[in-house]
């Protein structure tokens, strides 16, 4: 089905390059999705992004995009058939995408490729992501705050760096503040699956859990969570209109301004392979505004939080903190480097169980 | 790992609410291979419900309204395939699985602006004593109505086919079309009409994900739901009881691992996800040990195309 799928996908790709072959001034722009643009959540805001670019470049541009393409082979065939006809430039914005991107891209070394979230790179890839764990500091802090069960529920997809960073700053903040805060983790091995992401949220809310995070694509989680009672957070989007009651707050993906400058750049001929990485400071993460559900007190000193972290004077990772096990990871006063943060393959501290390997 | 952390009777709740929409798309597709028909569109149809149901309950503030617009939605999209299969006779795997394409396409295109918005409430069953009882009121009187339905609709199908006439003509049809025509029964008509209650029962338990289960349109909602509606046919052994065991088990095992997970069980994850698939197989080969057994359950035209001609 899926390889239907594809060829299905490709073929109108093909019709829709045929249609435009006359406008080849134009710079083509593509993008692959891992979830549909309707996910409301991570494959929305990619495709925002999208948006921005065309809003931005008008003319000078023509952006395609192919939703739910599988983290599997599949990407290949949807990025080679891209760069078959004509794209200029590529957007893949999924982690697992990453060999897949880089099989393509060896093929095509005049088609420069933009792979989201990874960290292999070649002069015709780059890699760029967010600073998410920033938001997840400030959510964090705000959750412990907020938590009277003194559980906080946790939605996670795969155990891959960007996930096991989004949990160990969450916690790592919301301890600062409640020292008993307990952190229940559930991997739901999927990005999307509303229902599977529903069930989650259940089973914690279930458990003593009355904020729940997640780093799952869907809404599902927030729409549990206003149903009981409980407080949740906007992952990647907003997510507001499926929780009024529940969301406290949201961290919110902003590629915009990142996607117009890459192109731009391309469009100018200065486009070269890049590594970036940028937080609150630059807008590319946002934190969603604050619910009037968080006392004035908590709005203040979560605001202090994210203030101080885009004046760099602080950072999610500050030392003194042990690794689960024990042993030390960082010393009072150091601050994690940038290499162990994009492979960080361990829990903090004060977290329970293993996740899977 | 914490295990009085877990609420037996929370979980049995939250299992029921999770098999539900697997349960009644798939006592439908019973039916219809039971009529010797393979339907793999499930998946398209439930799509196809979810997005129809939540859109007449948001508009007309009735979750009841939006079930029933949910299974018009998927009789409507089955009898597409009906068509297509039984006057065109088209291959009905091919058919099958360019339906659940379409409605995954379709459901979008329809849905679009409908993502966001909050269904209307579904309440539970909230009856005066029998629900407040210790235990067996939560236990038994404290799910949503559809639940109770989803059981009478199994019950229904298994003495339809069981005790009634109309039920062993759709059986021999099933069984051997040829011998059936002959005998003067409408092969196709009944055969549509089986089709149509697939689907009608495909878009319910669609409707039932995005109106309570999750209760939100999401595009791609289903994630899969569609498939193992159609394994747990295969698990059931066309049985309309074991339906409830399989579609009970899968989500039990589902609901129970986010549970252990949650509770902090040390059970590496990717075996929790794997393990109601695992436990999926495992069953049928224990079934399927036995060739004879399985091969007189399965209905001997299944798949295989009727042409009065012939």
């Amino acid at each position: 089905m899926k390889l239907l799928k594809t060829l299905i996908t490709g073929a109108a790709l093909a019709v829709g390059l045929a249609g435009s072959a006359f406008a080849e001034d134009k710079l083509k722009v593509g993008f692959i999705y891992i979830g549909s643009t309707g996910d409301f959540g991570w494959s929305y805001e990619h495709d925002q992004g999208r948006k921005a670019i065309e809003a931005a470049l008008g003319d000078k541009v023509e952006t395609t995009f192919v939703e739910s393409v599988p983290e599997s082979a599949d990407s290949e065939r949807v990025m080679t058939q891209m760069a078959i006809t004509g794209h200029d430039i590529i957007f893949a914005t999924s982690f697992n995408y990453m060999d897949h991107v880089l099989n393509v891209a060896k093929k095509f070394p005049n088609v420069k490729f933009e792979h989201a979230t990874g960290f292999k790179r070649a002069d015709n890839v780059s890699t760029y992501s967010a600073r998410f764990y920033e938001g997840r500091t400030v959510i964090g802090h705000i959750a412990g705050n907020m938590t009277k069960t003194n559980t906080i529920g946790y939605i996670a997809s795969f155990p891959i760096p960007e996930v096991i960073r989004g949990i160990n700053a969450a916690y790592l903040a919301a301890k600062a503040v409640n020292p008993d805060v307990k952190l229940k983790i559930v991997w739901v091995n999927t990005w999307f699956d509303p229902g599977k992401e529903a069930d989650a949220a259940t089973a914690l809310i279930a458990q003593g859990a009355d904020v729940i995070m997640q780093h799952t694509d869907s809404a599902a989680a927030m729409t549990i969570a206003e149903e009981k009672g409980v407080f949740a957070f906007g992952q990647a989007s907003d997510m507001m209109q499926f929780g009024p009651n529940a969301r406290l707050s949201s961290i919110i993906d902003n590629w915009g301004p990142y996607y117009v400058s890459r192109v731009q750049a391309a469009l100018d001929g200065k486009w070269v392979s890049t590594d970036t990485w940028d937080g609150i400071k630059p807008g590319m993460v946002e934190i969603g505004e604050f619910s009037d559900k968080i006392p004035a007190d908590v709005q203040a000193s979560a605001t202090a939080i994210k203030d101080a972290i885009v004046a760099g004077t602080m950072h999610s990772f500050t030392g003194p903190i042990n690794k689960q096990d024990g042993s030390v990871w960082l010393a009072e006063g150091e601050t994690a480097d940038d290499g162990t943060l994009a492979g960080m393959d361990f829990y903090v501290e004060g977290i329970n169980g293993a996740f899977p390997k | 790992m914490d295990l009085s952390n877990i609420s037996p009777i929370a979980l049995i709740a939250s299992l029921m609410i999770a098999a539900t929409p697997i349960l009644i798309a798939a006592i439908g597709e019973l039916v219809v291979e039971k009529s010797g028909v393979l339907n793999l569109g499930v998946e398209g149809m439930m799509i196809i419900g979810a997005i129809t149901g939540f859109i007449a309950a948001v508009e007309t503030g009735s979750p009841w309204i939006g079930f029933i617009a949910g299974m018009a939605g998927g009789a409507a999209i089955a009898l597409i395939f009906g068509v297509l299969t039984q006057f065109l006779l088209t291959n009905q795997v091919a058919t099958g699985l360019a339906l659940t394409l379409f409605g995954l396409g379709m459901a979008s295109l329809i849905g679009h602006s409908y993502a966001g918005i909050k269904p209307p409430r579904f309440t539970k069953l909230d009856i005066a004593g029998l629900s407040d009882l210790p235990v067996v009121g939560k236990l038994l009187f404290s799910h949503d109505p559809m639940i109770y339905i989803s059981l009478l609709i199994i019950a229904a199908v298994w003495f339809f086919l069981k005790r009634t006439r109309q039920g062993l003509i759709l059986r021999a049809i099933g069984e051997n079309h040829d011998a059936a025509h002959a005998l003067g029964y409408k092969v196709i008509r009944i055969r549509l009409i089986a089709i149509a209650f697939g689907g009608a029962m495909a878009g319910l338990g669609g409707s039932y994900l995005s109106l309570v289960r999750v209760p939100q349109w999401t595009e791609g909602m289903t994630a899969g739901a569609g498939w193992i509606a159609l394994a747990i046919v295969v698990f059931s052994a066309w049985k309309p009881w074991r339906v409830i065991l399989g579609a009970y088990l899968f989500g039990g095992i589902t609901v129970l691992q986010l549970n252990l997970q949650a509770a902090g069980a040390t059970i590496p994850v990717a075996y929790l996800s794997m393990a109601p698939y695992v436990v999926t197989i495992i069953v049928l080969v224990i079934m399927s040990a036995d060739s004879k057994r399985a091969s007189l359950n399965a209905p001997a035209c299944l798949g295989r195309i009727f042409h009065a001609s012939n």
